[in-house]
């Protein structure tokens, strides 16, 4: 029942900040940022109930209640250690995702909010939906507040990226939704028992061939989101034009859900096809991560650059998920929370950026160091942590995959680890043209003010931590080994 | 004392942190004193440790410290712990001793900087990283410190950053040091598979029993730590970054690219001993690359006319002496080298940053001249250190290691002659670029006039450094001269012994012929730079002789074969697909239905006549397809 709280919360406190908005704007934004922060407050609560429990192989929290009995739909929602992470991810990045909003939208707040709300929520549905159509509705209500955040309040291209984002993620939705009306039928000629739940759906015979067929069904819509080279192009798009927070949410959350999806569904469901298709996952994972770089090297727009990057990071979790390697299965979540948190803090500084200098263009900015000295430090800080540096949470997560998947495919795993030296390459880049060199903005620009160092000291205390402490994660996510046969070994 | 260990590298820590938290708001007074402070302390530290090592040698060779399980999972684990053996000690003392005067030094030589906080908030974190890589127990942490020092040299070789110079230096250095690291980790990847843990001396025990001498793994792993040793090390492909590495401020060149981070390869391969003692191959390989970079980069030497890249490429090449040693074999040997380098070297360095402070940022030996007299104090100690340099005989420590190296170059199990004679020419080349060196410096006439003269701060580390350039090789006599053979005595804890070929003539010979061509490579440099010399004028008219001259001073263009090989191709192929290729894909589609949809508005035109025909011609189709079929 607490699941469906922190949910509830979230769309009220969506609701709540629109309604408000009218009166008072302020009072808008601190609603949201409470809402928030309450349902952080729960999750961070939820680890009590949690350690309470004797092994962490199982869901601890399990609700479930009917709601279309005859169609054998029903509101299951479910959590363990991996969806834990992710809801904790969520908040958190939730948080700060209200907090870089605070100065930068000045139109419509209160429907801003409420969209970013509201996306948050689809998010944290996604995460601990365990129904398949309930998942598929909070799949879609994640989509279209974020479809609204790209276009209403994005920068000048904001409709052709927003009908971009729309319509790729749409067409994956629609192959989903045939994939899982198909996984349905199958599984009720199979049992007899016409059902969406995933825990019954867990129990269908995968042996005929047209499995295959639904499995890539789910794998294209999760691949889009994720996204796998050649299907990321909505993502520079979207990341370059959407606000600051609409980025944030983006490559910190809405990736993840791909990620998210490839694991709880495509493999437990589809073991054999899942397995067969496993090389030709990783090839693609290697060329993304390999393309994303080389990309992000070319780009001149701060935000594509940061974009590109993401491409490239999440090769590294394609190639994790389907080595089928306990040690990259780990590193795989690691890597889904510490980009999360990297490539949100190097956007949270890209809006910052814009915000004094009006522009997202590289080639025009250049010797802010001096101007900057705090956020130059941070920019040092997340830069290196995108590169994969050690005591960074990156590097864990990276080192995991690659080490993971070198037993496996060593070959594969050799051309990714180059993808290391590309990401020193762009990152290096990147770096020396904001923050070196000579000074070119004339008119004086005010170092990170307060709310925006809490903003970042937030994200550096976490990547740092998540590097030097990466243990209880690991041991919240230990049980993802038993959700692939060839994972157990 | 084991308790303590983790004092060593928290110390610079928490330097840091301070620094780098509360700089701003600190007076300079206090930036010095925390920044250099905090090694000082960690020098003391060390100083107790070492005490306490060499009095009771701890049983198993080594103190431990588990600080905090890192990580683990499956049978991966690994521990933030720290050990210490007879080693690592060595690079313990020399980081932190060295270390601690070269921040001493520092809190004059930057005090006018505007970044003071910045500049000691580095130094610090490098101190630390440079700690844990030495002192780490596993890999997976000795890489931690191993890019932790990366990205220190990045940081501080482009302190300046407004410059474009300098902050190209730092991306290069960052770059082409992260090739090597990338060989290194797969390295890492390969042993684990094959191990299965990578704690170090699990894998020195295991290593043994596990692989077969010379089998093609193990040449393969030892190869691929290697080029990571490479890398940090400038050694031959991956040298190209380290002479630009000097615009950064002369104590880090100091500190970073002349007595510790550099020669963390050296520390690497001497680490892995058992690996590469287990691969002929792999120590041929090291024994050859020594052996060529030392006479690449010390040609390199001779030519420039830059004060820090004459340094640079003289780094450059002692290192690639300690790298022909590790190759014979001869462990202990490499380690003192490296022992007595570091001193020298730093030595030079400070010594260097000195004059060309005094000379209002001069760099250009053939604009200075004539400051012997000007500063005594800056003159004697820069000319112990180039004696040291070119190891002159049993005054300076240079002639004690070098001498022991270029005997096992020969005598050592995996010696040969050919590996002799290179290091031979090296030893000429060294004694006559550090004689120009003293001899265009400090003699001749003065072209530029000095301003202020520096104070104590900087003279007195200068003082102690050269002290201990000469002290350091006392403790190590060849065997046929003197029984003294403390240093060997101790690293030989944690190293096997050398072992020697059958047969050989009698070292004293080999060390008569050393003698010789240092000396005579002494005496060329007085001939070719003392005053005004015929034969180099003649030389200078001579359009051959100045492309060679040319060649050598572009560090025999390696720059530009990675230029044209590698920069160009890659800086084309992302610059044609800035606008990523496979964006049209989706355009194409977006265009194509934009067509159709022009195509078929046309048939929406509101005009009734139209659509009665295509109704008719709709009809009449089905007909004649449904009579047809």
């Amino acid at each position: 029942m607490i699941l469906i709280w922190m949910i509830c919360i979230l769309l009220a406190g969506g609701i709540l900040c629109w309604l408000t908005a009218q009166k008072s704007v302020v009072l808008a934004k601190w609603i949201a940022l409470l809402t928030v922060t309450a349902d952080l407050v729960i999750a961070c609560w939820l680890f009590r109930i949690y350690q309470a429990f004797p092994d962490n192989t199982s869901w601890f929290i399990n609700y479930q209640t009917d709601w279309i009995p005859a169609l054998g739909i029903s509101f299951h929602v479910a959590m363990d250690g991996f969806s834990h992470v992710l809801l904790l991810l969520t908040f958190f990045l939730g948080i700060l995702a209200v907090l870089c909003s605070w100065k930068e939208i000045r139109e419509k707040t209160g429907f801003y909010f409420f969209n970013l709300l509201w996306t948050i929520a689809g998010i944290s549905g996604v995460f601990i939906a365990m129904d398949m159509i309930l998942f598929y509705f909070c799949w879609e209500v994640m989509l279209i507040p974020m479809y609204f955040l790209i276009t209403i309040w994005g920068d000048a291209r904001r409709r052709y990226a927003g009908f971009k984002f729309f319509i790729f993620t749409q067409v994956g939705s629609l192959l989903m939704l045939l994939s899982l009306l198909a996984l349905y039928f199958i599984h009720g000629d199979q049992t007899g028992t016409y059902t969406f739940d995933y825990f019954s759906l867990l129990r269908t015979s995968t042996g005929s061939p047209v499995m295959t067929w639904i499995m890539l069904g789910f794998l294209i819509a999760f691949a889009i989101k994720l996204p796998v080279v050649p299907f990321h192009n909505w993502l520079p798009d979207a990341h370059g034009e959407a606000p600051t927070a609409g980025s944030l949410v983006l490559a910190g959350l809405l990736l993840k859900t791909g990620a998210y999806g490839i694991i709880r569904f495509v493999l437990p469901l589809f073991p054999e096809s899942a397995a067969a298709i496993g090389p030709w996952m990783i090839l693609l994972g290697v060329i993304g991560i390999i393309y994303g770089a080389l990309l992000a090297f070319s780009q001149t727009d701060l935000k594509r650059l940061i974009a590109y990057t993401s491409v490239s990071h999440m090769g590294f979790v394609l190639v994790g998920i389907f080595s089928f390697s306990n040690i990259a299965m780990q590193g795989v979540v690691m890597q889904i929370l510490t980009h999360g948190l990297s490539t949100g803090a190097l956007f949270v500084m890209a809006g910052m950026l814009k915000e004094r200098l009006h522009t997202r263009d590289i080639t025009k900015m250049g010797g802010l160091w001096t101007a900057m000295p705090a956020m130059g430090g941070i920019a040092i800080l997340f830069t290196m942590a995108s590169a994969g540096l050690p005591a960074l949470g990156n590097f864990i997560a990276e080192f995991f995959i690659l080490l993971g998947t070198f037993t496996s495919h060593p070959t594969f795993s050799i051309i990714a680890t180059l993808g290391l030296i590309l990401s020193a390459v762009y990152s290096l880049r990147m770096m020396q043209k904001v923050f070196m060199g000579q000074q070119t903005a004339t008119e004086p620009i005010n170092d990170i003010s307060a709310r925006e160092l809490v903003i970042m000291a937030a994200l550096s205390i976490s990547i740092v931590a998540l590097g030097l402490f990466p243990q209880p994660v690991i041991d919240t996510v230990q049980h993802l080994s038993t959700i692939h046969p060839l994972l157990h070994e | 004392m084991q308790q303590y260990l983790f004092l060593i590298p928290a110390l610079p820590l928490l330097g840091f942190l301070v620094l780098s938290m509360a700089g701003k708001h600190l007076s300079r007074n206090l930036i010095a004193g925390i920044g250099a402070g905090s090694i000082c302390a960690a020098a003391l530290v060390a100083l107790v440790l070492s005490a306490s090592f060499l009095q009771s040698p701890p049983e198993s060779g080594a103190y431990t410290q588990i600080l905090w399980n890192w990580f683990l999972t499956g049978h991966l684990s690994a521990d933030i712990s720290l050990r210490v053996d007879a080693l690592s000690l060595v690079f313990i003392c020399i980081i932190t001793f060295i270390g601690a005067l070269i921040h001493i030094y520092s809190a004059e030589f930057m005090r006018q900087d505007r970044d003071y906080a910045r500049f000691f908030a580095s130094m610090n974190l490098f101190v630390c990283a440079m700690l844990t890589l030495v002192m780490a127990d596993n890999l997976v942490l000795m890489y931690l410190g191993w890019e932790g020092v990366g990205l220190c040299s990045y940081l501080l070789i482009g302190f300046w950053y407004e410059t474009p110079g300098n902050y190209r230096a730092a991306n290069k250095a960052f770059v082409i040091t992260r090739i090597g690291d990338t060989a290194m980790i797969i390295g890492l990847f390969l042993l684990f598979k094959e191990l299965g843990t990578l704690y170090i001396p699990d894998i020195l025990t295991k290593a043994t029993e596990h692989f077969n001498s010379g089998s093609s793994t193990i040449t393969l792993i030892a190869l691929l730590l290697l080029s990571g040793g490479i890398g940090k090390s400038a050694q031959l492909p991956l040298q190209t970054w380290l002479p630009d590495a000097m615009a950064g401020p002369s104590p880090v060149s100091a500190l970073i690219h002349a007595a510790t981070m550099v020669t963390a390869g050296v520390y690497l391969i001497a680490r892995m001993h058992t690996l590469f003692e287990l691969s002929p191959t792999a120590m041929h390989i090291t024994a050859i690359i020594g052996a060529v970079t030392l006479f690449i980069a010390g040609c390199s030497a001779m030519v420039q006319t830059d004060i820090k890249r004459i340094l640079a490429y003289s780094t450059i090449s002692q290192i690639g002496y300690m790298f022909l040693a590790l190759g014979v074999g001869a462990w202990s040997a490499a380690i003192f080298h490296f022992f007595t380098h570091a001193f020298f070297k730093a030595l030079l360095f400070l010594a260097a940053g000195a004059v060309i402070e005094v000379l209002h940022h001069e760099h250009d030996i053939f604009k200075m001249g004539g400051l012997r007299k000007k500063m005594p104090v800056i003159y004697y100690t820069f000319t112990i250190g180039a004696a040291a340099l070119a190891a002159l005989p049993l005054v300076t420590a240079g002639f004690f290691s070098k001498d022991q190296i270029l005997w096992y170059a020969w005598s050592a199990d995996g010696g040969h002659p050919l590996l002799w004679a290179i290091g031979l020419a090296g030893a000429f080349i060294t004694a006559l670029y550090s004689t120009r060196l003293i001899l265009v410096v400090f003699f001749g006439e003065m072209k530029t006039t000095p301003g202020h003269l520096p104070g104590a701060a900087m003279t007195v580390p200068l003082v102690i450094l050269a002290f201990f350039s000469v002290a350091v090789g006392w403790i190590e006599w060849p065997h046929n001269l003197l029984h003294v053979s403390l240093f060997s005595e101790h690293v030989e804890h944690a190293l096997p012994a050398t072992t020697l070929k059958a047969g050989l003539p009698p070292e004293i010979v080999f060390q008569l012929i050393a003698v010789g061509v240092s000396l005579f490579g002494i005496y060329s440099g007085y001939v070719l730079y003392y005053g005004e010399s015929p034969l180099l004028m003649r030389w200078k008219q001579s359009q051959g002789l100045m492309d060679v001259r040319n060649f050598l001073f572009k560090g025999w263009k390696f720059d530009q074969l990675y230029d044209t090989l590698l920069v160009r191709p890659f800086l084309f192929i992302t610059r044609i697909n800035k606008a990523d290729v496979s964006d049209k894909l989706y355009t194409a589609i977006a265009d194509i239905n934009l067509h159709l949809n022009k195509l078929f508005s046309v048939s929406q035109n509101g005009s009734l006549r139209w659509y009665v025909t295509g109704v008719l011609v709709g009809i009449l189709f089905i007909i004649t397809l449904q009579l047809l079929l």
